[in-house]
């Protein structure tokens, strides 16, 4: 059976994306509440580092997603399901941007800059401030938290398609077994 | 009476030129510095310090400064590094609570800069060093002051400022530039 499928790169840039933002998400929970440490401020860059990295993917995500035209969610979902599936991946879309972002909002606020990889100096995206940047921690933190929800629930959709429905939709997502059905 | 007037005059103007500074400023002046953690350059200052100095412009060579900074009012950028800071692997405020700046030597280098040798001495650890730095008139009058600018280039780890783990200069480099800017008016009476 050939079903449309994403591309290549757009599966390249979904799979690479999850594999930061679970590690990112773990890291990120992991390091907030070590005492201070080298340890803890080489964590902090790489995390700093990586979510840039995100940033960055989301970014040739969206222009890439823009020129190719995503596969349709199969016909035999239910409508209110393929309704649910947009808004959650349209929701997806706003957190992949809004994640990194709210912690480079934070740590310019609270007067560490980002420099990626330790040698890119990042521009502050806002002055530093002190009570703006406790705020700041707090939303990347909900927000978070909130990223993490939907990421579950984007899962479970997925295995419940995958396992219990069988619709092939996780396939549009996975690349072919045979190879000349790759676009 | 002529004769007499323009030697008090010529005086007069001369004793107004030579002007010392003498007496800094504290609230306008500030000792500040960068700290590079994993390259990201961190911004702090100390909140309070006692500096005496005289210097002449007339004279520079005769200049002297004598700055005490008081360590446990640092201010590293974040409330988890000012508890870090004063701790025993860094300044060891308990034991060692200043780090005294004093000059031994100044020589003009020409467009009003300068270079001050001196003694830095930190943790009961003494080292030389060597400081450029600028100075420049400001205001007039009575209400001249001099401003002097420079950025003394330590290297914590000559110090043991860091040590254990945080000797590790990848993560915390061990170049801390120290900015200054010290504000000193003429004081009381400028002394000939």
């Amino acid at each position: 059976m050939t079903m449309p499928r994403y591309t290549r790169t757009a599966m390249l840039l979904h799979w690479l994306m999850a594999v930061f933002i679970l590690g990112l998400f773990g890291l990120g929970i992991y390091m907030a509440d070590l005492p201070l440490s080298p340890q803890k401020l080489k964590l902090y860059s790489y995390h700093k580092w990586a979510g840039i990295a995100v940033l960055t993917l989301a970014l040739l995500r969206v222009l890439w997603r823009i020129v190719h035209k995503p596969p349709p969610l199969p016909a035999s979902q239910a409508h209110w399901q393929q309704l649910a599936a947009h808004a959650g991946h349209g929701l997806l879309y706003v957190l992949i941007f809004a994640a990194p972002l709210s912690g480079w909002l934070m740590s310019s606020a609270l007067g560490f800059p980002v420099v990626w990889f330790g040698v890119l100096p990042l521009p502050d995206l806002i002055a530093k401030n002190k009570e703006l940047g406790e705020l700041l921690k707090l939303v990347h933190e909900y927000l978070n938290f909130a990223f993490l929800a939907v990421v579950i629930g984007h899962a479970l959709a997925a295995v419940k398609h995958q396992w219990l429905d069988r619709d092939g939709t996780l396939n549009r997502m996975l690349p072919a077994s045979h190879p000349e059905e790759n676009r | 009476m002529k004769r007499l007037l323009l030697p008090a005059l010529l005086l007069a103007s001369f004793g107004a030129h030579a002007v010392e500074y003498n007496t800094v400023i504290a609230e306008k002046s500030q000792i500040a510095f960068t700290s590079r953690q994993m390259g990201v350059p961190v911004d702090g200052k100390f909140g309070k310090f006692a500096a005496t100095l005289n210097f002449d412009p007339a004279k520079p060579e005769a200049a002297k400064a004598l700055i005490d900074i008081d360590l446990a009012s640092v201010d590293a950028g974040s409330k988890d590094a000012n508890d870090e800071v004063v701790g025993k692997g860094w300044f060891n405020v308990k034991e060692f609570p200043k780090a005294r700046f004093a000059t031994t030597s100044v020589k003009a280098l020409g467009n009003n800069r300068f270079e001050a040798k001196g003694q830095m001495t930190i943790k009961g650890k003494t080292r030389e060093m060597s400081v450029p730095f600028t100075y420049k008139p400001e205001g007039a009058g009575n209400a001249t002051t001099g401003v002097f600018e420079g950025t003394l280039p330590l290297q914590r780890t000559l110090f043991g400022i860091g040590e254990g783990a945080w000797a590790d200069t990848s993560v915390v480099a061990d170049e801390v530039p120290i900015k200054f800017r010290l504000v000193a008016s003429p004081g009381i009476a400028a002394k000939k």
